[in-house]
């Protein structure tokens, strides 16, 4: 199957700025899945509000475009009373952690068999640049005229200490690798968690003197490194990029049959 | 795997919004934005078909089409 097999090509060009990294994550995400060869009919995309969100309209799955931040919510629905399907929530940021923040940790506590995308472009950039909750400390944003102070999450490190069984970060420099990832954490038992760092060249990067989309691809390129590297040694304010965590554990819906069989056995 | 001969850069323009990340990233310098500011293939013969950017492209704007 070719890439336009798997888009609603009546919605396109699609409504992303140019440069946007989003559409290179849903470029990558196609590769992944065509690479898997897993039947469209097998794959429900949820997801919440927000640019990235936009991404369910424009992908030929079963796909449900949710209320903001509750995309984990619709899914864990879809999931336990479909538990065959491959769930994945392609969400932004700020849909992830900040409106959507407790969804979050508690799916990824509950380590359910789905798939979060979180499209980390550091912004809110559908309502006109706000900053979000992985902005950081000492960025620019439309409401943070003086630059910022809140320091940000890491997802990685958030995501693991909440339970999530798979956890990666990648890039939209990367791309062969974000493929790759993509296919690992659909084919994951569990909750799986893939942060792509993703340009917004209109909001952020034009608030934080960031240059153009290739000046931003490209600052990925030079400020990440794969994990455990010696580059990370020498040099700390690096980010690491891979496979964090990737673990066999107790899957929910799995559980919940065992409920059931437990809960029936005997009312024949 | 024999080596495979490229065909065409089959490029939509009516996708294309000229963000240049094919052109900065192609490794033989083959896309280049024309005057209406949408990418071509100017120099095809030099293409490796490694398919950079038609895995970069944000847009699914452009395919590598080999024979």
């Amino acid at each position: 199957m070719a890439v336009k097999d798997f888009i609603r090509e009546r919605f396109f060009p699609h409504l992303w700025c140019p440069g946007c990294g989003h559409g290179i994550v849903m470029n990558n995400m196609i590769r992944a899945i065509e690479k898997l060869g897993v039947s469209k009919n097998d794959i429900v995309m949820v997801s919440g509000i927000g640019c990235s969100s936009r991404i369910t309209g424009y992908l030929d799955f079963h796909t449900l475009h949710t209320i903001h931040g509750r995309a984990l919510a619709f899914a864990t629905g879809v999931k336990m009373s479909r538990p065959e399907l491959n769930v994945i929530i392609p969400m932004g940021d700020g849909d992830a952690l900040s409106i959507g923040g407790n969804h979050f940790i508690h799916a990824a506590r509950r380590n359910i068999d789905i798939t979060a995308i979180v499209m980390n472009n550091r912004i809110y950039g559908m309502t006109g640049g706000q900053y979000s909750p992985l902005s950081g400390f000492g960025i620019n944003a439309t409401t943070a005229p003086y630059t910022s102070i809140d320091n940000d999450f890491d997802v990685v490190k958030l995501s693991i200490a909440a339970g999530a069984s798979f956890v990666a970060r990648t890039t939209t420099y990367h791309v062969k690798q974000m493929a790759d990832i993509i296919a690992q954490a659909i084919l994951h038992k569990g909750f799986s968690v893939v942060e792509i760092m993703s340009q917004c060249p209109t909001y952020f990067g034009r608030k934080n003197k960031q240059g153009n989309a290739v000046e931003m691809i490209n600052s990925y390129r030079i400020n990440t490194t794969p994990k455990g590297s010696k580059a990370k040694k020498e040099n700390p304010s690096l980010i690491e990029r891979g496979i964090f965590i990737q673990e066999e554990r107790a899957e929910y819906c799995k559980e919940y049959d065992k409920i059931i069989q437990r809960a029936t056995k005997g009312n024949k | 795997m024999a080596k495979q001969k490229l065909k065409e850069h089959r490029i939509n323009r009516e996708w294309c919004k000229g963000c240049e990340i094919c052109v900065e990233f192609c490794p033989k310098n083959v896309l280049a934005i024309d005057k209406q500011g949408k990418v071509v293939a100017l120099r095809p013969e030099d293409c490796i078909i490694c398919k950079m950017c038609e895995q970069r492209c944000p847009d699914l704007a452009i395919e590598i089409i080999t024979e």
